[in-house]
């Protein structure tokens, strides 16, 4: 997945890139099936692979052009990031341990979630049962954010009908 | 607390700077929401690989399992793919608007036209 | 011309059967990975792959602009419909285990719902943002 990053930030051609950006997208759900995320992975495999790559697409098919040539070697940028890394390799090494049972994300509800859910909603999936039931509040926030996103693609990209119809007339 | 047992943390951290240096170095629009988009993508992973346990399975109740990986950031995870897309989606429209409007897509240019245009309000003004 | 027949074929063969995924992950959301969104996204891909096989027009022809707007807008409302139909009857809003005798069968009536809602949300509004990024590049500024 470094390969293909790297790759991705040094390609001009913006075609190329987005099909970079799919090919990261369906390793990174490869990622996520061997993290045990299988949910997860499934959204991320169909929204990142699937529709992500075609709206980039339709933008680039409107928008027509090439990565013009940087003007300036990037060495801000290169040492802005090179010391964000060391200060979030910093920061996470005071983080638990990969797979520490005794981390506090595994401790707080975590285990009423799954001792409970078949009792309580009868559903074996506890991503389902977490995000439908215990959490459905959240889900309508989301429900509400992807319909915001239509209705305001919609407001940008509309056309305009106003003239259409006085030449028609 | 070595390197090994927090490895997943640095590969985190080496995406999301990457996703931060495309954002930041590159001009091109289309290509900063790409940017963007992997930065978003090493954060999904940021929330999901502490969930893991190892030995432990997907987290479908069955009776075959006893021990089940971290449902929570899964969850969590799910609503911000689907909020990303949704961010792509408004990104991209106001791309091809921008388009429309100043002819390019490289933040440069859209950079120096704006000059122009104030400073040409400035003299006619 | 050739490869269009062999294109137009294979979209016909799998189009049903990616539709009929999408079905199958909405409702097996319960039991294995799946859900709302996923089954959401999954149909509008069915949808716009049939778009790129047949062209925009047919594909319009087959989910008209105002089936995909109401679809847009029916999913939230359907999702807050279930919470007010709980504020109904009696539980605070969105609490499933007042939609039925037992509460256990409120929890898979109030999901199975919710998931309808999300993915119908989904499929709309990915599908309707295709048209219009389509539709964008067509007529003559």
């Amino acid at each position: 997945m470094a390969i293909v990053v790297v790759v991705l930030a040094r390609s001009r051609n913006l075609f190329a890139v987005v099909v970079l950006m799919g090919i990261y997208s369906f390793l990174m759900a490869t990622v996520l099936v061997a993290l045990d995320a299988v949910d997860v992975a499934m959204t991320e495999a169909s929204v990142g692979a699937g529709v992500s790559t075609v709206l980039l697409l339709g933008a680039l098919h409107l928008c027509k052009s090439e990565e013009a040539k940087p003007l300036r070697k990037p060495w801000l940028p290169l040492a802005v990031s090179a010391s964000a890394v060391g200060m979030l390799v910093f920061g996470t090494l005071g983080l638990p341990a990969i797979s520490d049972p005794t981390a506090p994300i595994h401790t707080h509800v975590v285990p009423r979630y799954l001792t409970d859910a078949m009792r309580e909603t009868g559903v074996p999936n506890v991503v389902t049962a977490v995000l439908a039931s215990y959490r459905g509040y959240d889900t309508l926030g989301e429900t509400t954010v992807v319909f915001t996103a239509g209705v305001g693609v919609i407001a940008l990209l509309r056309r305009r009908r106003n003239t259409n119809q006085e030449t028609a007339k | 607390m070595s390197i090994g047992t927090h490895f997943s943390y640095a590969v985190t951290v080496l995406l999301m700077v990457a996703g931060l240096f495309i954002v930041i170095a590159r001009s091109n629009l289309i290509k900063k929401l790409v940017g963007l988009g992997i930065f978003q993508t090493s954060v999904y992973l940021l929330y999901i690989a502490p969930g893991k346990l190892i030995g432990g399975t997907a987290p479908i109740l069955d009776d075959r399992f006893t021990i089940y990986s971290n449902p929570l950031p899964h969850v969590l995870i799910l609503t911000a793919i689907v909020v990303g897309v949704a961010t792509l989606a408004l990104g991209l429209a106001l791309v091809v608007r921008i388009r429309e409007a100043y002819g390019t897509i490289e933040e440069d240019d859209i950079l120096a036209r704006d000059a122009d245009d104030r400073r040409d309000d400035g003299q006619s003004g | 011309m050739r490869r269009d027949i062999v294109l137009r074929v294979i979209a016909k063969l799998l189009i049903p059967f990616i539709l009929l995924f999408a079905l199958y992950v909405q409702f097996h959301g319960d039991f294995g990975p799946g859900g709302g969104f996923q089954a959401g996204v999954i149909i509008a891909a069915a949808i716009i792959f049939y778009a790129l096989i047949y062209g925009v027009e047919a594909a319009r022809k087959a989910m008209p602009d105002w089936l995909v707007e109401i679809m847009l807008a029916g999913g939230v409302l359907i999702y807050a419909g279930v919470g007010l139909v709980g504020l109904v009857l009696g539980g605070n809003y969105l609490d499933y285990f007042v939609l039925d005798h037992d509460p256990v069968h409120g929890q898979h009536r109030g999901i199975f719902w919710v998931e309808v809602g999300v993915a119908v949300t989904v499929s709309g509004v990915m599908l309707k943002i295709f048209y219009m990024f389509v539709s964008r590049g067509w007529d003559p500024e």
